[in-house]
């Protein structure tokens, strides 16, 4: 068996599964650009999870619950039934508690696993995390919704698709922003809701999705995109007049919300276009060099090295450009750049990375969320807990603190009882690993006191904690 | 912790109660108000340290540097039967001997004559003649040829149910409500991988001291934090509260890790007499957690092999064959050296020393002992298959 089947399996993809080696071996590249392209690919079962609408529904009902408890709690006989408040409560708990059993189960189970860091890599990008009550049941159905459906598509629509989801209009303050000159802003209703302009979403777009914080633009540019997408927004109860029949939970774009008139960013005039003027703007920025070099950075950074080759960043630079921003013919200048088949293994897995790896590596097919929900939270990469819009850190120095290490041994060291069970040492050392197993690390495991030492050395070592 | 086989078995044993109205005749002897305990050794313990060959004229050339003394001398063993000392360390071991509840076997060993730790683990606990496909233990089959009841039961101290105790009869496992720490003995093992891993290397060697200095330096001595892991009796203590507890199971299984004694194991002090303190502490812990039930206890304490006979470059031994294998307890009618002496003039691959004897047999006289099963349908039985 070759290295590559090796690199495949871990450097692209989120390790193998038992006998995954074998079956990749035959052809690694191919089996990789299998999975390019394939709408299947970056599907993921959602039985039983709601849509962005659905859990915008169930949260706007637990905090009617809740609002309206409050209102009568002091009078003698409460209007509102506790039960009920604590059914919803539950709802919108168990949203996200589903939302992250089903995708780590999806990430430990599928046959395109290069389709899934994909995925998750382009999650990353367009973080939309859980920050407060209002954000809790969105990253799963943001994901699903906004990102998994266009990661083979241009870059411009999953930045369109993102950037206007109900989710992100959330969780960066787009849906409360209003145009200080709109319609709205103007009526009464429009100053009671304390009519502003909220940037966030603006900042953030130019940014972290695209041109990056050295990307050339100033603070008038964050301004005025902010006044261009001044009208996106999600269609909630208070809008119900001015959504029109829309469903509640959906995105919507409101033309009594939106700043008139013509807007200038890098120089480049948008005439007044109702909703079109903020989605010729984020073609514009797509469009723009800086997007093409940075994506080409962060795609390599993150599958290859942390200082990675410049020779790479310039070949998927150049891919991006030609093919105005195609995001499956990244993928395949990826798969197909030789320096991205180095031996040498210099990146450190993440957390969740190693633990996806791990249990790939046992052959589970079933995973218990409430324990690993903790083990995720414990090895510090909660899912759709990123600590701010930029994301999860993608470098070595971030994830291997001397802690960090440590937590990561004792977790092996439970892992490795269950392992245990079904694999002896070696033979999961070699499932797993192939022939990057290196001889050291064979003999360190031959040599254990116990199978589950011997698990422990082989989930630790450094050619299963690298890829 | 209840294993799922547990309920799956259970279901079944009631069943099978109910269909055949009664127990199979063979059991009608044995009892289950006995109760029996297999400590495994896991790593390998060095039986040369744990019972001295003091008379044996080639032992002091052979161990050099780590040598005991027999009983008097300065780096004196307790003494045991003429030419044997028990190590200073095993005090708790010494007094039960004294009094009769104590037998040792030495050169003992499973049928298994290579020399890896896991699959020597496994042999030991299948209790076969060699390694097969078939995962059930030779504890779980003895426990299914005890009376139907609520004490035909195993139970495992760990999180587990290792391969001894995996069967047809039922068997649990309770662990210690502790977060399970790596100990020091596994990151000693990952620093040397990590050799040519500098980020590895730094990080790993920053948080073990981080670590020490949280535990108050004791991490070197092994009684606490990272060490904890060497500290035996508070599971012993546990197997003794769950076995004395009415209608408990009539067997445990404990394992202690630790024994790999590569470097520097020492002698009559040191890194080696640091563990048998440890198991001797356990083994008191177990007695006095008994209380009355002591006197129906069988304990049996073995390891999957011993070591060379010869000392290493590094103050240490490597994987070797014959051993030394332990049957105590209040229900033991001891002070006897069980089995065959074949001395250490010629050597098992002029390195080990010789299996002289099949420590099955040991196990059988345990299991005898524990639960008045007859012997021959013990060996035929439990450890022939």
């Amino acid at each position: 068996m070759s290295l590559n089947a090796v690199i495949a399996a871990n450097r692209f993809g989120l390790g193998a599964r038992p006998g995954e080696l074998a079956q990749i071996a035959r052809d690694p590249k191919a089996w990789l650009l299998s999975q390019v392209g394939q709408s299947q690919s970056t599907n993921m079962l959602s039985d039983g999870l709601l849509s962005s609408a659905q859990a915008f529904e169930a949260l706007q009902s637990y905090q009617e619950a809740r609002a309206a408890q409050r209102r009568t709690e002091a009078s003698p006989n409460p209007a509102v039934n506790a039960e009920e408040r604590v059914r919803l409560a539950d709802l919108v708990g168990q949203t996200t508690g589903r939302e992250i059993e089903a995708r780590i189960q999806h990430a430990v189970t599928t046959q395109a696993p290069f389709a899934e860091r994909w995925v998750q890599f382009w999650s990353n990008h367009f973080t939309m995390a859980v920050r407060n009550l209002q954000t809790t049941p969105f990253p799963g159905s943001f994901e699903r919704e906004a990102i998994r459906p266009h990661v083979w598509g241009r870059f411009e629509d999953l930045l369109v698709k993102a950037d206007t989801h109900v989710g992100m209009l959330i969780y960066l303050d787009q849906a409360q922003s209003i145009g200080p000159n709109s319609q709205a802003a103007q009526t009464q209703q429009g100053r009671r809701r304390a009519a502003g302009l909220n940037e966030n979403l603006a900042r953030e777009i130019l940014e972290l999705h695209t041109l990056g914080a050295d990307g050339g633009y100033s603070q008038t540019d964050v301004t005025e995109f902010a006044r261009a997408l001044t009208g996106w927004t999600v269609a909630g109860p208070r809008l119900r007049r001015l959504a029109q029949g829309s469903r509640v939970g959906t995105t919507i774009f409101v033309s009594e919300l939106h700043e008139p008139g013509a807007r200038s960013i890098l120089g480049k005039n948008f005439p007044a276009a109702g909703e079109r003027q903020a989605l010729d703007i984020l073609a514009h920025l797509a469009r723009q060099p800086s997007v093409a070099k940075r994506i080409a950075f962060k795609v390599a950074q993150h599958f290859v090295a942390d200082d990675p080759p410049p020779a790479l960043v310039a070949r998927l630079e150049a891919s991006f450009r030609q093919s105005s921003g195609d995001l499956s013919a990244l993928a395949k200048t990826l798969i197909q750049s030789p320096e991205a088949w180095a031996p040498e293994t210099r990146k450190f897995k993440t957390p969740n990375d190693f633990l996806i790896s791990t249990m790939r590596a046992s052959g589970a097919n079933t995973t218990s969320t409430q324990a690993l929900r903790a083990t995720f939270e414990q090895l510090g990469q909660t899912p759709w807990r990123a600590p701010s819009p930029k994301g999860w850190p993608d470098v070595a120095s971030e994830w291997a603190a001397p802690d960090a290490i440590l937590k990561r041994i004792d977790w092996a060291n439970l892992a490795a009882d269950v392992i245990g069970e079904t694999f002896q040492p070696i033979a999961f050392a070699e499932s797993a690993l192939g022939p990057a197993l290196t001889d050291k690390t064979r003999t360190a495991i031959s040599r254990a006191q116990t199978a589950r030492q011997g698990i422990v050395l082989a989930l630790m070592s450094p050619e299963f904690q690298r890829r | 912790m209840t294993n799922r086989r547990t309920l799956l078995t259970a279901g079944l044993s009631g069943l099978s109660l109910a269909m055949l109205g009664g127990t199979a005749s063979f059991a009608q002897a044995a009892t289950t108000s006995g109760k029996f305990v297999f400590i495994i050794l896991r790593g390998a313990m060095d039986g040369l340290t744990a019972v001295v060959p003091y008379g044996d004229p080639n032992y002091r050339s052979f161990r050099g540097a780590i040598a005991l003394d027999g009983p008097g001398g300065p780096n004196g063993t307790l003494p045991l039967v003429d030419g044997f000392g028990l190590h200073p360390a095993l005090k708790e071991m010494h007094g039960l001997w004294q009094t009769g509840q104590m037998s040792f076997m030495h050169a003992a060993a499973s049928p298994y004559r290579e020399r890896s730790h896991f699959d020597a683990q496994d042999l030991l606990e299948a209790g076969t003649a060699q390694l097969t496909s078939a995962r059930s233990g030779w504890l779980n089959r003895a426990l299914a040829m005890l009376p139907n009841g609520p004490s035909q039961e195993g139970v495992a101290i760990g999180r587990t149910i290792p391969l001894v105790l995996r069967g047809p009869a039922r068997a649990t496992s309770w662990a210690p409500p502790l977060a399970p720490e790596s100990d020091g003995d596994t990151l000693a093992r990952l620093s040397d991988l990590y050799a040519g891993d500098a980020m590895l290397s730094n990080a790993l060697a920053m948080a073990i001291e981080t670590d020490k200095i949280a535990d108050g330096g004791t991490m070197l001595s092994g009684n606490a934090g990272r060490g904890r892991q060497g500290v035996f009796a508070p599971l012993a203590s546990a197997a003794a509260r769950i076995l004395a507890a009415p209608g408990g199971p009539a067997g445990a299984v404990l394992s202690f890790e630790g024994w790999d004694t590569h470097a520097n194991q020492g002698g009559a002090q040191g890194q080696l007499a640091n563990r048998l303190d440890a198991l001797d502490t356990a083994v008191k812990a177990l007695r006095e957690g008994l209380g009355p039930v002591w006197a129906n206890t069988t304990v049996v304490i073995a390891t999957e092999f011993g070591r060379t006979v010869r000392i290493n470059g590094t103050g240490g031994t490597d994987h070797g064959t014959g051993g030394v294998s332990f049957l105590l307890g209040g229900a033991v009618k001891g002070g006897k050296m069980l089995g065959d002496w074949p001395g250490l003039s010629r050597l098992y691959e002029d390195r080990d020393l010789v299996p002289a004897n099949d420590v099955r047999q040991l196990f059988a006289q345990g299991l005898t002992n524990a639960w008045g099963l007859d012997r021959q349908a013990v060996l035929s039985r439990v450890f022939t298959t």
